[in-house]
């Protein structure tokens, strides 16, 4: 397979952005516009994307971009929609590209509103699990017994007592035509969804999860391996909903416990330190399991539905 | 620097900042082993790999030398070296 031949100069995300080696996040934002194409406008909430893309003076951005407050995301691209709508040009289409901290927390509000005014808005969630731009304090995406400077694992604390937020569900039962999510580990999965994203009207949504080296602690190189292993264990479901209904599913190759996944990863190295966090990580393979039963994830649960 | 209304910036001018200069491990690409696959330059988050006359090369002026494309390779054709200065 040989790749069509390019430069740099006409990528519509360009080098130069200052994210941290191996960063998940900028890795999928490339294939992101590379899926859209460059008639889009793309709004960014605060977060670690908005911060590494504009030092002023230096922007990577080739498409018109937009930053704005951290909770008003969403409000700002309904304007810009409905903005575009008023001009005629229906074929400039509108993206948030958001964090977790802005999408499962701060900007809850302001999402919820535009999803029930069925405005013409793509919403994409970078996911890293945490308010990484400020140095990794939780968040409602933060993952069940992570450790984070807010909620840190200490001689009481196992890390973070709560559940991840299932944001695709709540998405989908607000009708949002198609909620999806992916993740980096998985490009070719990830472009399609966004292709197919943007052939619907109305609000969408897809929630990426994107390894963070710096605070999840792990060696930059690993970023793909480390979503693929979220992906395999069953953590990380990578799905499809489409009118409300469950439609598709990545399906896992080959079932991995979830020690394999939590071991990776410094956020989680407290629950091995001293042989007491059993009761935990049972915990989180039951979280895993669920997941693998409600959405099918293994190939014989399939077939035998 | 000249602050425009509204703070506009033209877009792209990130290239005007090389951040090949926060590298300490450079990749090296031994292009006899290179299958031309793509998944280097598909996995680097930074845009620095691109295929010049049918062959991939690795940009150093915006690589930060995260190893990302070595780790990925299934070829095993790029190695990471420490950077020398």
């Amino acid at each position: 397979m040989i790749a069509k031949e390019k430069s740099g100069e006409q990528e519509l995300f360009v080098s130069g952005h200052r994210a941290c080696h191996g960063c998940g996040m900028a890795l999928s934002v490339g294939h992101i516009l590379k899926a859209t194409g460059k008639d889009v406008i793309v709004v960014t909430p605060t977060g670690c994307l908005e911060t590494f893309t504009s030092p002023y003076g230096y922007s990577p951005w080739r498409v018109p971009w937009i930053h704005h407050l951290f909770e008003n995301g969403p409000s700002i691209a309904s304007g810009v929609a409905a903005a575009l709508k008023a001009q005629g040009r229906i074929h400039v289409r509108v993206l948030v590209i958001g964090g977790d901290g802005a999408t499962f927390d701060i900007g809850f509000g302001a999402l919820s509103g535009m999803l029930e005014r069925g405005d013409d808005v793509l919403y994409i969630c970078v996911d890293n699990g945490a308010y990484m731009n400020t140095g990794g304090q939780r968040s409602g995406a933060s993952p069940m017994y992570s450790s984070t400077t807010t909620d840190p694992a200490g001689k009481i604390s196992p890390g973070k007592s709560q559940m991840k937020k299932d944001l695709p569900a709540i998405i989908a039962a607000h009708g949002a035509p198609y909620v999806a999510t992916a993740s980096v580990a998985y490009l070719k999965d990830l472009e399609k969804k966004v292709k197919k994203a943007m052939e619907y009207h109305g609000p969408r949504y897809i929630q990426i999860d994107t390894p963070c080296p710096s605070v999840w602690g792990f060696s930059p190189d690993r970023t793909l391996e480390i979503g693929r292993l979220g992906v395999q264990s069953g953590l990380i479901p990578i799905i499809e909903m489409q009118g409300g209904m469950l439609t598709n599913v990545l399906k896992i190759k080959k079932k991995i416990p979830v020690e394999e996944y939590l071991k990776s990863q410094k956020r989680f190295s407290h629950l091995f330190r001293d042989g007491q966090h059993q009761k935990e990580i049972e915990k989180i393979q039951a979280l895993a399991d669920i997941n693998i039963q409600k959405y099918g994830l293994l190939k014989d649960v399939e077939d035998k539905r | 620097m000249k602050i425009t209304l509204g703070a506009v910036v033209k877009g792209g001018t990130s290239l005007n900042y090389k951040t090949g200069s926060w590298r300490d491990q450079r990749p090296v690409l031994n292009i006899e082993l290179c299958k031309a696959c793509g998944v280097c330059e598909s996995v680097c988050p930074d845009g620095a790999v691109h295929l010049v006359n049918e062959a991939y090369r690795i940009g150093y002026d915006y690589c930060k030398g995260c190893g990302l494309c070595a780790y990925e390779c299934p070829a095993d054709a790029i190695q990471m070296v420490a950077e020398e200065k």
